[in-house]
């Protein structure tokens, strides 16, 4: 009974932690990109999943003619899959549809570097990379 | 006494046959002109297959894959940038595979034609990639499913896997 106990206690506290885990890196990325967009400005307050929404629909214009909105590429719609140019299949953005996606602060640092070139012909702001997140993380 | 065989044993006997030809089909293709080991390294795999299929390195010579790692900032247009470092690493796996490595194992036979000269950074310039898809149409390569002829999985659907059988 007793070692039942301590085995479902510790199964939950490893359940927790892992949830923990799953949740951290996103957690700490985007209170960095708070912290960057209140330095940018001080009336910010916070990140809008909905700001978010209307930025991944966007045709932007000053990137890529084949890739004017993030859209192009990553489907309107976050929960389905993708299509790049080059005719590979992506992986939906939607945290819920692709649960691993955002665990590497680098790797998702290093696709805003890439993808906002191409799309908007600069560099995101911190308050439109913490929008578009947030927008992933609550679909 | 007269043996008494089953009465599948016709069947069986075939099926053998078949799955032993099966199995020589297979290793004949491994072995074949249409087999390029598909890439084997997880960085490798995660920094040069993220837009677009990881291509085989056999399917460029080395001196390809240098030019092309020392110009990732503007590759076909996009900036693919490495760290120092990981761009070293990918390098020299490129180099170790590529299609003029291992004495030309599963290479040498899409270098036919290419002057030792030339270092092509699209594999569908080479000699022999064209040859072998001239007659392709180009309404097939304008359909929605192939939209580039970088995207070799919308014919050889067992790319991935390294197998490019004629479709």
């Amino acid at each position: 009974m007793k070692h039942k106990l301590i085995l479902s206690l510790a199964f939950s506290a490893l359940t927790a932690l892992s949830l923990t885990a799953q949740a951290g890196p996103i957690d700490t990325q985007l209170a960095g990109y708070k912290a960057a967009a209140q330095a940018a400005d001080a009336k910010f307050t916070a990140f809008s999943a909905e700001r978010g929404k209307a930025f991944h629909n966007r045709a932007f214009g000053g990137g890529k003619p084949d890739t004017p909105a993030c859209a192009s590429c990553h489907n309107e719609n976050p929960r389905a899959a993708g299509l790049a140019p080059t005719g590979k299949v992506i992986e939906p953005v939607a945290l819920s549809a692709t649960p691993g996606r955002y665990a590497d602060p680098a790797k998702v640092e290093k696709w805003f570097k890439r993808n906002c070139q191409e799309v908007l012909g600069r560099a995101c702001s911190p308050q439109e990379k913490g929008d578009w997140l947030s927008y992933m993380v609550s679909q | 006494m007269k043996t008494k065989y089953h009465p599948l044993r016709p069947v069986i006997f075939a099926g053998l046959t078949l799955a032993a030809s099966a199995l020589l089909w297979t290793q004949a293709i491994a072995d074949g002109k249409h087999f390029f080991p598909p890439v084997a390294d997880a960085k490798v795999k995660e920094e040069c297959g993220s837009c677009h299929m990881a291509f085989s390195p056999a399917m460029l010579p080395a001196r390809s894959w240098q030019k092309m790692m020392g110009d990732l900032g503007n590759h076909f247009g996009d900036d693919a940038s490495l760290a120092p470092q990981l761009n070293a690493e990918i390098t020299d796996y490129l180099v170790r595979n590529a299609a003029d490595a291992n004495n030309g194992r599963y290479g040498s036979k899409l270098m036919r034609g290419l002057s030792a000269t030339s270092a092509p950074l699209r594999i569908t310039e080479l000699p022999k990639w064209q040859r072998e898809h001239r007659e392709v149409p180009a309404w097939e390569w304008r359909h929605k499913e192939v939209r580039t002829k970088a995207n070799c999985l919308a014919c050889h659907v067992d790319a991935e896997r390294g197998y490019y059988d004629d479709d």
